[in-house]
This record gives C-alpha cells, structure tokens and sequence, in this order.
C-alpha cells in the first residue's frame, strides 16, 4: 500500500516538474522576443542620431538635389516624433523615412565625384551598416517571434500557454509597397 | 544532399555530427573494456582503466579549452586591430552579430596576402575571428558577410568545444592504445593470467586479441571519423552562416574566391589547418576528396549552396574549373 502512495507521489511530482519546465521555457522564449523587440529601437534611434551628418556631408555637393534632403530630414523628424504615437504610426514612419534614404542613395550614385569623396562614402558605409543593423534586428525578432509562436501552439506548452496567457506574437512584415522603391543595393 | 532549406541542411549536419561523436566514444568505451577484461579478466577494472584513460585525455586537453585561444592566435601570427583601422570589418561582425543574437567577438588580422578567416572560442562569450588582409582586399562586403557568417556560426555552434570534445575521446584512444601496445611489448604474454581466475582463461585470451587488434586499429579509425565530424561542422557553419545572412550568393562566391587564390597563406601549418574556413594547405586542399581532409571539397560546398537557392549544381565544367583550381 505504501509502494503505491510513493509511486504516485513520484508521478506528481514529477508531472509538477514537467509543468514548471514548460512554463518557464515560454517565460525565456516570450523575454527573447522582447528584447528582440528592444533590439529594433536601439538600431532605429542610431539612425535618427546618423541622418544629420550624412544630410550635411552631402548638401554643399548636391546643389541642385535639395528636395531629396529635405525630404530625408523631414522624414526623420517625422519618425522621431512618431515614436510617441505607438507602434503602427512609428513603423510606418521608419517606413518612410528608409524610402527616403533609398531615394538619396539613387541620387548619390548619379554624381561621380561625391561618390569618390572619401568623406562621403565612409558616410555611406555607415549608412549601409545601419540599414543592415535594422534589417538583422528585423529579422532576429521574427526567428524569436517564430520560436515563441511554436511554443505557445505545439502541444503540450500550449495547454500552459493558454492557461497562463501566452499569446502568439506578431512578425515584423517588410514594409508595403518595398518592392516598388528603386533597386538599390545596400549590402 | 538534396535538402533545400537550411534548416534541413542544420538538422542534417547536427545529427551526423552527433552520431559520429558517439561512435568514438563507444570506440573508446570498446577498447578500454577489451584491454581491461583482456588483462585482468576483471570487468570492473575494465571500466575503471577506460575511466582512467578518460580523466587522463581530459586533463590534458584542459589546457587547450582555456589556453587554446591565445595559443592558436600567437601561432598564426595574428594582432588585435581597432574598429578605426577597419570600420567596414567592424561593421559587417556587428551586423551578423545582431542576427545571430551573440556577443561582438574580439577581432583580428593575418597579414597575409593569402584571403581566408578562422573562428575560435570556446563559447560565444570568450571568441575571437582572425582575418586576413588578402580576404579584407579580395571579397566585397556581401562576400565578407558570409564568410564572417560562417566563422560566427563555428562559434555559435560551439564547434570549438565539440572539436575538443572529440579531440578528448581520439587523444584518450590513441593514449589508452599506445600504453597497451608498450606494455604487451615490452611485458609480452602478460595476457597470460598468472592467477588463476576461474574459468576466465578461453574468453579473456579471445578479448586480449582483440584488445590487440583495437590498438593497433583504434588511434586510425578514431581519426578518420574525428575528420568526419570536422567536415560535417563546416557544413553546418556554412548553413548556417546562410541562415544569418539569407544570402547563400555571397557565401558561394567567397568559397570560389578563396579557393581560387593561387596564394598560399605562410602561416598555415598543419596544427591549425582545420580551423580556417578553406583548407589553406594547398595540397591538402587537392586530395580533399578523400576521408583525409579536415574539410569538405569546394564544389560540395559549393553545390549545396546552390541547392539553397533552388538552383542546380555547378554544370561538369565549371566543376573541373573550381576542383582544379584547389
């Protein structure tokens, strides 16, 4: 009689373990996703911080481009401010704020000696590295949110999932109508 | 190696790698018995001369985990360089460094006209990535990104500690076999109990020629398949390193580069050969067809990137072009 009361206490105990493993294997995955999350702002706010000298680099030798410029700074005052109003209106922002850089790279390849200047492309190389940050800071959050969203939908973690409020997370999906911005390569 | 997504590739890489790995330590665990049983006809000091053969590889590899870093370093005459000296290197590792998830690992320079690049590190908290200024001037940024790509992802992956790992249990081997031989030489017929352990005498005289023959064929076969392991690792790094870039072209196109160069790197020996992403001894490189090469052969590597981008494998001739070239 006593076998079979330690048996079954073994089995609970057990089953307690297996339950707590799982839940905290949804605490880790959901904590990646958000400091992937954070990742993404760390890489955009060091774009804002960029964009100003890039802009003054370049303005005395693009006479008769200024339109791109201003285009470019208002673009990014637009995505700072932005910030603040949530995260659909500050994606569609950066959004727009990345349209206007590819607009200015176009640009800057039409004119041989700011292209050659040294100044210049040590700006562009900065540039190309902070649209490459963004871009591997996009793509880190969609494999934790893809991770995570396994977890949360694959039996047995989804019976803690929905029992402890896990939900799925959202992917970072390229921005609409990125397709039709002039093919510039970046890399 | 019809797998299309580098996923599968991963998956695959893992698990042969793994199995590899298991099969020297089942080689170990063989040998260790058959010379203990064979000697004393005693399983228990069977398991306890393994036990001992193992604590004997570890201790001296303990040096190599800690140490191995700065020896390997100092040995291919690498220095530190500065994110001032090279912004774009720099770059392109914090890059890849954001993809991965791991820590920027400290880098360095080979001056060296030769291109090629080597990851070690223990884990990604303690890595280092050496370059060399022939790869910096040959490969264009999209190229460097895969390569560095696939020296992060020997990091990542923690290639480093399972090569030493394996290099524990083939070590443990090739001690647990020479000692046996020198002794059966040198002591001959010890096999022949002196005692008389009851009924041990037919099986213990059978298990003692095959304690024998392992020695003598163990050290090989252990080495051949630690070859294997290394080979499926640089695999994996490669699949990986796509996994981290998306962009299997870049790492193609640097793999064809590298090989192609007919520069020899001057600080490439035989210690450190297998570290490299490409095998820098050139005529190592030539018989890499074989199960004797620390790395798979380029047009492999080659073909299984091309069948991540859904593309066919490299046509006859530019297959002799690129395998001639090594």
């Amino acid at each position: 009689m006593l076998i079979v009361v330690i048996v079954v206490l073994a089995i609970v105990l057990l089953l307690i373990a297996v339950l707590i493993g799982l839940y905290n294997r949804l605490v880790k995955l959901r904590l990646r996703v958000d400091e992937a999350w954070s990742q993404i702002d760390v890489q955009l706010k060091r774009r804002h911080d960029l964009i100003p000298n890039l802009v003054n680099a370049v303005r005395g030798y693009m006479d008769f481009e200024q339109q791109v410029l201003t285009a470019v700074t208002n673009a990014r005052a637009g995505a700072i401010s932005a910030g603040a109003q949530g995260p659909a209106a500050a994606a569609a922002a950066e959004n727009a704020l990345t349209a206007s850089l590819r607009s200015l790279f176009a640009v800057v390849e039409n004119y041989p000696q700011l292209k050659a200047n040294e100044n210049v492309r040590a700006l562009q190389e900065e540039l190309t590295t902070t649209e490459n940050r963004i871009s591997f800071a996009r793509q880190h959050y969609n494999v934790t949110t893809r991770d995570y969203n396994t977890a949360t939908a694959s039996f047995p973690s989804a019976l803690i999932a929905r029992q402890f409020a896990f939900s799925a997370r959202e992917f970072f999906d390229a921005e609409p109508g990125a397709e039709a911005v002039p093919e510039v390569r970046l890399r | 190696m019809a797998a299309s997504t580098f996923f599968q590739q991963q998956a695959q890489n893992r698990r042969k790698s793994l199995l590899l790995a298991a099969s020297v330590a089942l080689l170990l665990a063989a040998l260790g018995f058959a010379i203990g049983f064979g000697l004393t006809a005693d399983p228990a000091s069977a398991v306890a001369v393994t036990l001992g053969a193992l604590a004997l590889g570890v201790l001296l590899t303990l040096g190599s985990y800690y140490q191995g870093d700065r020896l390997v370093l100092a040995a291919s005459r690498a220095r530190p360089v500065t994110r001032d000296e090279q912004p774009q290197l720099y770059n392109v590792i914090d890059e890849l460094a954001i993809a991965a998830s791991v820590p920027v690992p400290a880098v360095y320079l080979i001056d060296d006209s030769a291109p090629n690049a080597f990851a070690t590190g223990r884990d990604p908290q303690h890595a280092s990535i050496a370059v060399t200024s022939g790869l910096l001037a040959k490969l264009d940024r999209e190229e460097l990104a895969g390569v560095i790509g696939h020296e992060l992802s020997h990091v990542r992956n923690y290639d480093i500690r399972f090569a030493l790992l394996v290099g524990v249990l083939v070590g443990s081997i090739a001690l647990l076999a020479d000692m046996f031989l020198r002794y059966t030489f040198w002591f001959g017929g010890g096999r022949r109990s002196r005692r008389d352990e009851g009924g041990g005498g037919g099986a213990q005289a059978l298990i003692g020629v095959l304690a024998l023959l392992l020695a003598i064929l163990a050290p090989l076969i252990a080495r051949l398949v630690q070859l294997s392991v290394s080979r499926q690792r640089e695999y994996l790094a490669d699949a990986s390193s796509v996994e981290l870039t998306r962009s299997p072209e870049g790492l193609e196109r640097a793999l064809a580069k590298i090989a192609g160069d007919p520069e020899v790197l001057e600080v490439a020996n035989r210690a450190t050969q297998h570290l490299y992403i490409v095998n820098p001894i050139k005529k190592f490189e030539a018989r890499a067809h074989g199960l004797f090469s620390t790395h798979p052969p380029i047009v492999d590597r080659v073909n299984r990137l091309r069948s991540l981008r859904g593309v066919p494998p490299l046509p006859p001739a530019a297959e002799q072009a690129m395998a001639g070239e090594d």
